[in-house]
């Protein structure tokens, strides 16, 4: 145990402010891809197991587009949008033809992309691990906040995460469209007894949840080492996230996202062997207590 | 009725541990030996995940752990010279019974599409214990050094012949006692559970208790199917306890079929001998099998078992007309 190591980090402004800062980008990587998971099984009922590999896509697509564009606006763009249109047509493809079906059959169909998508990853990049290196636009000196030292593409990745996440609740809190959605969520046959193309919907949906995946991994590609199988690790915390939080509540992923996010921060350093027992403590509690989560809807 | 039943059943079961023990003697390779007790380890595994998938109704996507765990727990006692064989086997399947004891009164109180991934998180925990927890199980080197195999009542296990009949007569035995928890009325609850929870429930079943005791049920014969493979490769592996292994044995199930009670060891069967023939002729198993499984699922959308099956049932059909019309 390093529990002097943790209360030393503590007491000392500059280290927890570095923490913070630590623990906010993990929680902001765990938000955008959990609230995509919630979204989908918020609307369409399903799980997409394959969510992990998704965010893995987004980052190789960054990745490319980096290396060939030296842009990383369009690298952040390839990866959300590439990953939203390939959402998209895995729904309409794969995945909705296995709705009515037996759970066993989605998760097959799930289990079977993560396989081809690893592969696939492994064909095209080889099996060893990428870096894509942090662009030039953020070569600035770190930002300095109470004696503590921020790089200055954390600052930026919390806030456009931010902003997502705000736009994100916005459009299914405020908009006629996030109406439709949430109305679809609850009784989709009589949503589309009104004239509305659920299965147009299913897939827009789909599509969105995929690019927030998407938008995960393009945003991680600076700061993590790619490699094949590297959505999995996400994808149960991610779950974890959306379990605490509850599912289909976007607000409840935020605050779920940043607490594990702080977890595996300051866990890291004061019980590092324990810090995967304590989040599965924190979600087994959550499960005994509300098994509807913070936020959510109840489960039947 | 019942005796009956019981009595056909042992019936079949010592057919099959015949077939199981003439089997090397009509191909006399040890290569054949080698696969049928792989087959054994994930057949086992595979028919215990369809004790929750097939009969409950409750879609397991984290059996695996139970899998690690047998293998683990009898390993590091085999290591530890203190224990023999069928002590060590014991507790190993006493230790996973309260492991699955433990995650199961967590997840079986959940909806299907929730309880699949609760149980893939758990599972996930487990594999992250075993790699972090170096010192004890060796990380992801898996458990070195071997497992002893001290000769226990004149049982010689070192001895591949022996090995051989120890590992079918254990998966006999497993299969006589699976197929009895399914025929026996906590069985055709289960069945009932399934197909109607709420109806149950009404009845005045413990739906959540039902549900957890063969919860644990299928753990300990999984951890037997563990204990069988770290047997027969002297070790253990945290792959073991990856989620690649739970989903094969979903994959086992859905290839075996869910029309027969043996359809999961048929599925295991096609399934090994599937992954023997994609890693001779390429690197990319994971693309191979993907795909296999994607035209099992949306193109045939039913296992090779249950595609003869119903083929067969179809044509029997198509004869009685024919007959009826004549």
């Amino acid at each position: 145990m390093e529990l002097q190591a943790l209360a030393g980090c503590l007491s000392s402004v500059s280290c927890t402010v570095m923490q913070v800062s630590t623990g906010l980008i993990i929680g902001m990587l765990l938000f955008l891809v959990a609230s995509g998971l919630s979204l989908i099984f918020g609307v369409l009922g399903v799980i997409n197991f394959a969510h992990g590999s998704f965010y893995m896509i987004g980052a190789y697509f960054a990745f490319s587009a980096y290396q060939l564009t030296d842009s990383f606006t369009l690298a952040i763009l390839s990866g959300a949008l590439g990953v939203g249109i390939f959402g998209m047509v895995f729904e309409r493809l794969f995945m909705s033809k296995v709705y009515g079906r037996d759970v066993l059959m989605q998760l097959l169909v799930c289990y079977a992309f993560i396989l081809i998508l690893d592969d696939m990853v492994k064909i095209l990049y080889g099996a060893e691990y990428k870096l894509m290196g942090m662009p030039q636009a953020f070569a600035l000196p770190p930002i300095q906040v109470g004696g503590g030292f921020i790089p200055s593409y954390y600052v930026f990745m919390i806030g456009i995460s931010a902003v997502i996440g705000l736009v994100l609740w916005l459009g299914i809190a405020k908009t006629r469209f996030g109406k439709v959605v949430r109305a679809a969520a609850i009784n989709p046959t009589m949503v589309g007894a009104l004239g509305i193309n659920t299965t147009l919907l299913y897939a827009f949906v789909f599509g969105i949840g995929s690019l927030l995946a998407g938008t995960a991994g393009a945003l991680a590609a600076p700061i993590r080492t790619l490699t094949p199988g590297m959505g999995l690790s996400i994808l149960i915390e991610s779950f974890i996230v959306t379990v605490i939080g509850g599912m289909g509540s976007i607000v409840g992923a935020f605050i779920a996202a940043l607490l594990i996010g702080l977890t595996r921060a300051f866990g890291s350093m004061g019980f590092p062997l324990f810090v995967d027992g304590m989040m599965f403590a924190m979600m087994a509690l959550v499960l005994i207590v509300k098994p509807s989560g913070l936020l959510g809807r109840p489960v039947h | 009725m019942t005796g009956r039943g019981f009595l056909r059943d042992l019936a079949i079961a010592v057919a099959l541990l015949v077939v199981l023990l003439v089997l090397p003697t009509v191909v006399p390779h040890p290569a054949m030996r080698d696969f049928v007790i792989y087959v054994i380890a994930y057949g086992l595994l595979a028919m215990s995940l369809n004790l929750l998938v097939g009969f409950t109704g409750l879609v397991s996507f984290g059996h695996a752990a139970y899998f690690a765990s047998g293998a683990y727990i009898f390993g590091l006692l085999m290591q530890s010279g203190k224990f023999g064989i069928p002590l060590a086997m014991l507790i190993a399947i006493g230790g996973t019974a309260l492991l699955a004891l433990v995650i199961g009164a967590i997840c079986v109180r959940l909806k299907e599409i929730y309880f699949a991934f609760l149980t893939l998180a758990f599972q996930m925990f487990i594999h992250s214990i075993i790699l972090t927890w170096v010192s004890l199980t060796g990380g992801d080197q898996g458990l070195m050094g071997g497992i002893p195999r001290p000769p226990f009542l004149g049982i010689d296990l070192n001895n591949g012949m022996s090995l051989y009949v120890f590992c079918s007569v254990v998966f006999v035995v497993c299969m006589v006692i699976m197929r009895q928890v399914v025929q026996s009325p906590f069985g055709y609850t289960l069945r009932m559970i399934r197909d109607n929870p709420h109806r149950a429930n009404f009845l005045g079943v413990n739906v959540v208790r039902m549900k957890l005791a063969i919860f644990v049920i299928a753990g300990t014969m999984a951890s037997v199917g563990g204990i069988v493979m770290a047997l027969f490769v002297s070790g253990a592996y945290p792959e073991f306890g990856f989620w690649t292994t739970s989903g094969e044995a979903i994959f086992m199930i859905m290839l075996g079929g869910t029309q027969l009670f043996i359809g999961p060891f048929i599925g295991a069967i096609l399934l090994q001998t599937l992954n023997h023939y994609v890693t001779i002729y390429t690197e990319h198993h994971g693309l191979v099998l993907g795909i296999v499984i994607l035209v099992f699922v949306l193109g045939l959308r039913r296992g090779l078992a249950d595609f003869v099956y119903l083929w067969f049932q179809d044509r029997k059909t198509k004869q009685i007309e024919k007959e009826a019309g004549r």
